[in-house]
């Protein structure tokens, strides 16, 4: 079932706390987190944040079009499946 | 000849499902084009006159999006989605399935035809 509108977006509390303290003081340190199911808000338009993949933190840079989206959905949790000696597909992945 | 959004629809059939020859346009929407154009949609495509095409084309422009701009509009959301970098928009750039489906096996509506591998042998046989 959808969350209901009425709660607003789901964002981790430290998180949002973060945010915001960097909004105020206009700063554009980096955020890390751990928590991938944080919705993308208005608020982190133009911040980076490290979300965490279960090993890394990936850096995503957050645009306009990602707002509404999770912050997992960024950073993938799996390595990209590649053939033994399939050098092609692994120049190809490495680039991305 | 009725041509609607640059789409002949087909003579002999029922209008209510001739609308549905338009790309973007399904059972229940057609039914609702002729309910609101006010044509019964079960007259025939070669019985319409002038005035009842022309009302249903106008539905059809005012209300809806078909052809043309409905195929740019998905094409352009599913590249906004690989552009973002996000999960569904990766697989879309890898032609894999976006929605959770099993790859082990099948997945082959979005992977094409299997590439079999030369020299690859077959999975031992449990005795």
């Amino acid at each position: 079932m959808a969350r209901s509108i009425k709660k607003g977006p789901y964002v981790e509390a430290s998180l949002e706390k973060q945010i915001q303290q960097r909004n105020e003081s206009g700063s554009k340190q980096i955020v890390r987190t751990w928590s991938r199911r944080s919705m993308v808000v208005p608020d982190m338009i133009g911040h980076t944040i490290h979300v965490h993949n279960g090993k890394l933190f990936m850096p995503v840079f957050v645009t306009e079009n990602m707002v509404g989206h999770r912050l997992g959905e960024f950073a993938p949790t799996r390595k990209q499946a590649v053939h033994a000696g399939d050098r092609k597909v692994k120049q190809a992945s490495s680039r991305k | 000849m009725a041509r609607i959004a640059g789409v002949d629809l087909p003579r002999e059939k029922v209008i209510g499902i001739s609308l549905t020859y338009i790309f973007g346009v399904g059972r229940s929407s057609a039914l609702k084009i002729c309910d609101e154009a006010g044509v019964p949609p079960a007259s025939k495509t070669f019985d319409l006159d002038e005035a009842e095409v022309i009302r249903l084309r106008d539905v059809i422009e005012r209300r809806y999006k078909v052809e043309g701009d409905l195929r740019r509009e998905t094409s352009l959301n599913i590249k906004m989605l690989m552009d973002i970098g996000c999960y569904r928009g990766l697989r879309h750039r890898r032609g894999l399935p976006v929605r959770g489906q099993r790859t082990h096996t099948n997945a082959r509506t979005r992977k094409g035809p299997r590439k079999t591998v030369a020299g690859k042998k077959k999975a031992p046989t449990k005795k």
